[in-house]
């Protein structure tokens, strides 16, 4: 019976193969490889079925999105018709001719960019940032936030303990400060006969992992970018007293309260890590949050989600993620291309994405008075989306990314020289880049 | 190797009978037989690294294909700049550090195992064949699973170190900060490869000829003396073919390293290759890192050539 | 034969030698036991903290390395009819329905046809230049040998841009003529340095005689020198196939959805929530599977092959 069923599945899966080539007017759509991208699979089938378009889809894994896809689009390659590209790529994609510069199409269709949360747009579509230059379509939401065992911190014996040892209860830290209390509680306390460890954050070396963690945390304490007055102007500001106190605090949070061993940490390692039980909170991207739900150890209301705490003056961001969907230049089914972003932009449409996993960033789905309660994490969700901070989306985002992940994971992880010293140096370097580029 | 009295013979035989046999001249069989592959070479190699040499004169940046592509002033700045960065240095020290040490050890792990499994014992052959399984893995495999391997409260390497020593698992971090990262690399390349220098110790065991031993023991030779007079000078030349080609992927090594650690935790595992990979891919400086490729390429070449030189007055004795 | 030779290791050496033979293959097959074993957990047990040993077997992981799975609400989950089949009863087991195969078969073959096409390729051309080498006065024979090996020196990583470019123009990006061409130029190197050592150990007065007795030196090659290197060939050709087989950096930068291999693919494949590790562990143990069978079917030609000269005399 067994071999039956199996071999049954084995010819099915023959006849899905065969199908592919059968129609001609197909699209390709290229996006990194993980959960989202099965759901917008099973969302696609719909806009097959109505428009009689084939979608094939490129889905290379995170570690080498960024090499594949962006060596793709450099040598103006014709793979992709359409891009779900990562949210930094947009200034190169822009200034290079990448992408298809969508006002137009967004005019004639009637597609609103007030219809999407602000947030977004400003991340994903707009390049120069905050000027009315669309290169994409808000597709997927996403941000950096907390992920904390509700079932830890729910038991009497460690809410008592607790009390007893900062005198105040065990709830939800709602500023970094009091996220240390509780990651330092923890850290090396005997839970059901296993230790666990306080906290579980970003410190990968080899993609953007610790920049994304270090900014998150950065932000709120006081750091920028550059001079809002003064376009690359980071001296006082890259390296503020408030940046330097973040990136001690991160440091200090590393020192203190990670798991044994998590010196390369990033997305897939901090779920493994949250869901096998060595951590009480764990920060993450909240594309990981459904996962949880529906994991036997953390699913099931086990878990508790927060939005990104405050720092030391109140002030509250949180680092973005996300991606927008854009039409590449070289397209050679550019009305095809055209059309799935129309069909994608719709209502019922982005209301089905996100019943499926997909976070959307349209207004009318997520300001839906249903939304909040639609799923445990869809409240902290929306908080955070508020609250966003991006990366730099120039050109050279690469560079500077690579600049910080050198000098963050050599002073927080490897525990070479000081905060400042490590904020000074990448100063140092972002400047040579943007020398580079002419824009200083 | 060992010239038997019938190599003497065959190459005693006058080249010009084979020039009497009718057909195509030698010369033209040999140029035949060898121009496919110096053609495909020229192809794939050649033209990527001449291309590869002209650009690492030049300003080019590949993720910005609509700039001029320029010559760099002075036109040997890109190396000039890597040469003189610290970095650079210190990358291949740590490159020279994983490669020394594979090798040391491969070698040592590698030949002893020959050597035993040259005693014929029962089930010899079944064993040899379930020693090379770790090199059939793809060494992106390798690189992945063993990051969870050594993962401390997930992986099953510090549990396995804490039931033998009695170390605690939580108390150390194969991959993390405490040195420990280098050399858990070097485990990992010796676990995977050390079935191949095997592999060729074995085929240069098994061609030294029995009667060479039987002479030495009517000689009263011991068999200490025949180990280090016959056993190791004539595994000699096997042995160090199998160094050339470890050392050469090695110095390359790229894959399985960056799946381990990335490079950290800082840059103490930051091998030359996926500094090159950071500087081709993720900072896109084209030029600067054509300039780095060609100096990895051009001190591999260099010791490479010495070293065949030496290879081949082994061979010769 | 049977008598007392002086070569022949006494009992005891060989008992010690084969022990501790026993001792190191355990050792060194422990982390692949243990891929082998993940691949036979469910997605909890795989990362469970402390690992497990002893766990309950289930094929999730070979499921879910054939299928792409999405997670519907737990609310439209239970208004499905039941599941039909093994696999959807397992997908739904993990709250999944499967949405379609995933593509892992495609890759998988993609890797046949490129693995074996590069290595037919590289012990076809290899076996001639390693011939001629071998038997012909070569001008400047040495330093070719030596830029053979040379091209084998650069880092994949360097030469990536300029052969994604020139594929491009060529039109070879993302083919399966592309990749075996590629492979074959990396492989032709070790080819052609382990085939010369094998034929410099076949008896040039085989060919000598095969000559005089009328042979063309095409049919003296065919017929008396290919049977004699045939057992250097396949021990190459397991060489060339793992490499072949298991090469990462080019196919992840060079191709794609058309002529993509499964190495880029395995180690990242994704489930529901993080990485799946036991479809990772089934991946990397399907995969080992052919390489292994192709090993053990030249087994017997890889001992021989490596002990001819021994026998040679």
């Amino acid at each position: 019976m067994k071999r039956m069923t199996l071999a049954a599945s084995a010819a099915t899966a023959l006849i899905w193969a065969t199908q592919a080539s059968a129609q001609d007017k197909e699209l390709t759509l290229c996006w990194a490889a993980w959960d989202p991208a099965n759901a917008l699979v099973e969302l696609s089938k719909d806009f097959e079925a109505q428009s009689g378009t084939k979608m094939n889809f490129e889905f290379v894994p995170w570690p080498n999105f960024a090499d594949r896809m962006l060596n793709e689009l450099n040598s103006g390659g014709q793979l992709c018709d359409l891009m779900i590209g990562d949210s930094q790529w947009i200034g190169g994609a822009a200034e290079n001719g990448w992408y298809v510069k969508l006002n137009d199409f967004f005019d004639k269709e009637g597609i609103s960019m007030d219809a999407f949360v602000p947030a977004t747009v400003t991340g994903y579509s707009e390049w120069p940032k905050g000027t009315p230059n669309y290169w994409s379509l808000p597709a997927f939401g996403d941000v950096v936030g907390w992920t904390y065992r509700k079932d830890w911190f729910e038991r009497p014996e460690i809410q008592t303990a607790f009390k007893e040892k900062y005198g105040r209860d065990l709830t939800p830290p709602a500023t970094f400060a009091e996220l240390k209390d509780v990651a330092e509680f923890f850290q090396g306390r005997d839970i059901d006969g296993k230790t666990v460890y306080g906290a579980s954050i970003y410190t990968e070396r080899g993609s953007e992992g610790i920049t994304m963690g270090a900014m998150d945390v950065l932000h709120s304490f006081g750091f920028k970018y550059d001079n809002p007055e003064k376009p690359y102007d980071m001296e006082g500001f890259v390296n503020s007293d408030g940046a330097i106190a973040g990136l001690e605090f991160y440091k200090s949070l590393y020192d203190c309260c990670v798991a044994p061993g998590t010196s390369n940490t990033y997305m897939g390692e901090g779920i493994d890590a949250y869901k096998s039980g060595q951590v009480a909170m764990q920060m993450n991207f909240a594309f990981t949050w459904p996962g949880f739900e529906v994991d036997p150890n953390v699913g099931g209301g086990k878990t508790g989600y927060l939005v990104n705490p405050k720092g030391p003056n109140g002030e509250q961001y949180a680092q973005l993620g996300g991606q927008g969907i854009s039409v590449v230049a070289n397209t050679d089914n550019m009305d095809g291309a055209l059309a799935y972003v129309k069909w994608f932009a719709q209502q019922d449409v982005q209301q089905k994405w996100w019943s499926m996993g997909g976070f959307s960033c349209l207004k009318a789905v997520v300001e839906d008075p249903s939304f909040a309660t639609s799923q445990p994490y869809a409240q902290t969700f929306l908080d955070s989306m508020a609250i966003v901070k991006d990366f730099w989306a120039e050109p050279s985002y690469a560079s500077l990314l690579q600049a910080s992940q050198a000098r963050v994971h050599d002073y927080v992880v490897a525990g070479n020289g000081t905060a400042k010293e490590a904020l000074d140096g990448m100063i140092a370097d972002w400047t040579e880049v943007f020398m580079d580029d002419g824009k200083l | 190797m060992v010239t038997s009295p019938i190599d003497r013979l065959a190459r005693a035989t006058p080249p010009s009978l084979a020039r009497k046999v009718r057909g195509l001249s030698d010369r033209t069989i040999a140029w035949i037989f060898v121009a496919p592959t110096i053609l495909l070479l020229l192809a794939i190699n050649i033209f990527p690294l001449i291309w590869t040499v002209y650009l690492s004169f030049t300003n080019y940046a590949a993720n910005k294909p609509n700039r001029e592509i320029e010559w760099v002033e002075p036109i040997y700045r890109n190396y000039a700049r890597i040469l003189t960065d610290e970095g650079t240095w210190s990358n291949m020290q740590t490159t020279a550090h994983f490669l020394i040490w594979t090798i040391i050890l491969q070698v040592i792990i590698g030949f002893t195992l020959a050597w035993l499994i040259n005693r014929k014992f029962k089930g010899n052959d079944l064993l040899t064949t379930l020693l090379v399984v770790p090199m059939m893995l793809s060494p992106a495999v390798v690189g992945n699973f063993w990051t969870f391997l050594y993962q401390p409260q997930i992986g099953v390497v510090n549990y396995i170190v804490e039931f033998f020593t009695g170390i605690p698992a939580a108390s150390f971090s194969m991959l993390g900060p405490g040195g420990l990262a280098p050399w858990s690399i070097i485990i990992v390349d010796t676990w995977m490869w050390t079935p191949f220098v095997m592999l060729i110790c074995l085929a240069g065991l098994r061609s030294i000829p029995d009667y060479i031993y039987e002479a030495a023991e009517v000689d009263r030779a011991s068999k200490w003396r025949q180990f280090w007079t016959i056993t190791v000078p004539m595994v000699l030349p096997f042995l160090m073919l199998a160094v050339l080609f470890r050392g050469i992927e090695n110095f390359k090594m790229f894959d399985m390293v960056n799946l381990l650690t990335g490079g950290g935790p800082g840059d103490e595992t930051l091998l030359t290759s996926i500094d090159l990979k950071r500087e081709a891919f993720e900072k896109w400086r084209t030029g600067y890192s054509s300039a780095y490729a060609i100096i990895l390429f051009v001190t591999v070449f260099g010791l490479a050539s010495i070293y065949v030189k030496a290879l081949n007055k082994v061979k010769e004795r | 034969m049977g008598t007392y030779s002086v070569t022949e290791p006494s009992k005891a050496s060989k008992w010690v030698a084969g022990l501790l033979v026993v001792a190191y293959t355990i050792i060194t097959l422990l982390p692949l036991m243990w891929i082998i074993s993940t691949s036979f957990k469910t997605g909890p047990d795989s990362i469970s903290y402390p690992p497990k040993v002893f766990f309950e077997p289930t094929v999730e992981g070979y499921v879910n390395l054939f299928t792409t799975r999405t997670r519907p609400a737990v609310s439209e989950l239970d208004t499905l009819p039941p599941p039909d089949g093994l696999f959807e009863e397992i997908a739904r087991r993990q709250g999944t329905i499967i949405t379609g195969p995933s593509r892992f078969g495609e890759r998988f073959l993609n890797s046949v046809i490129i693995g074996f096409g590069s290595t037919a390729l590289s012990i076809f051309l290899g076996t001639l230049a390693a011939y001629a080498f071998s038997r012909f006065k070569v001008p400047l024979k040495d330093d070719l040998l030596f830029f053979i090996l040379s091209t084998r020196m650069m880092p994949p990583i360097a030469v990536a841009i300029p052969i994604y470019l020139m594929y491009r123009q060529l039109g070879l990006s993302d083919t399966h003529v592309g990749m075996i061409l590629l492979y074959t130029g990396v492989n032709i190197s070790l080819a052609v340095w382990l085939l010369k050592g094998f034929i410099d150990e076949i008896p040039r007065e085989y060919e000598e005689a095969a000559l005089i007795d009328g042979y063309t030196r095409f049919q003296a090659f065919r017929k008396v020198v290919l049977p004699q290197a045939a057992t250097g060939i396949a021990s190459t050709a397991i060489f060339c196939l793992i490499f072949a087989w298991n090469e990462y950096a080019f196919a992840v930068l060079l191709t794609s959805g058309n002529a993509q291999t499964a190495p880029p693919f395995i180690p990242t494949i994704i489930g529901v929530g993080g990485q799946d590790w036991p479809a990772v562990a089934a991946g990397a143990t399907l995969f080992l599977l052919p390489v292994m069978i192709f090993t053990i079917l030249l087994r017997k030609h890889l001992l021989r092959g490596i002990t001819f000269g021994a026998v040679r005399k």
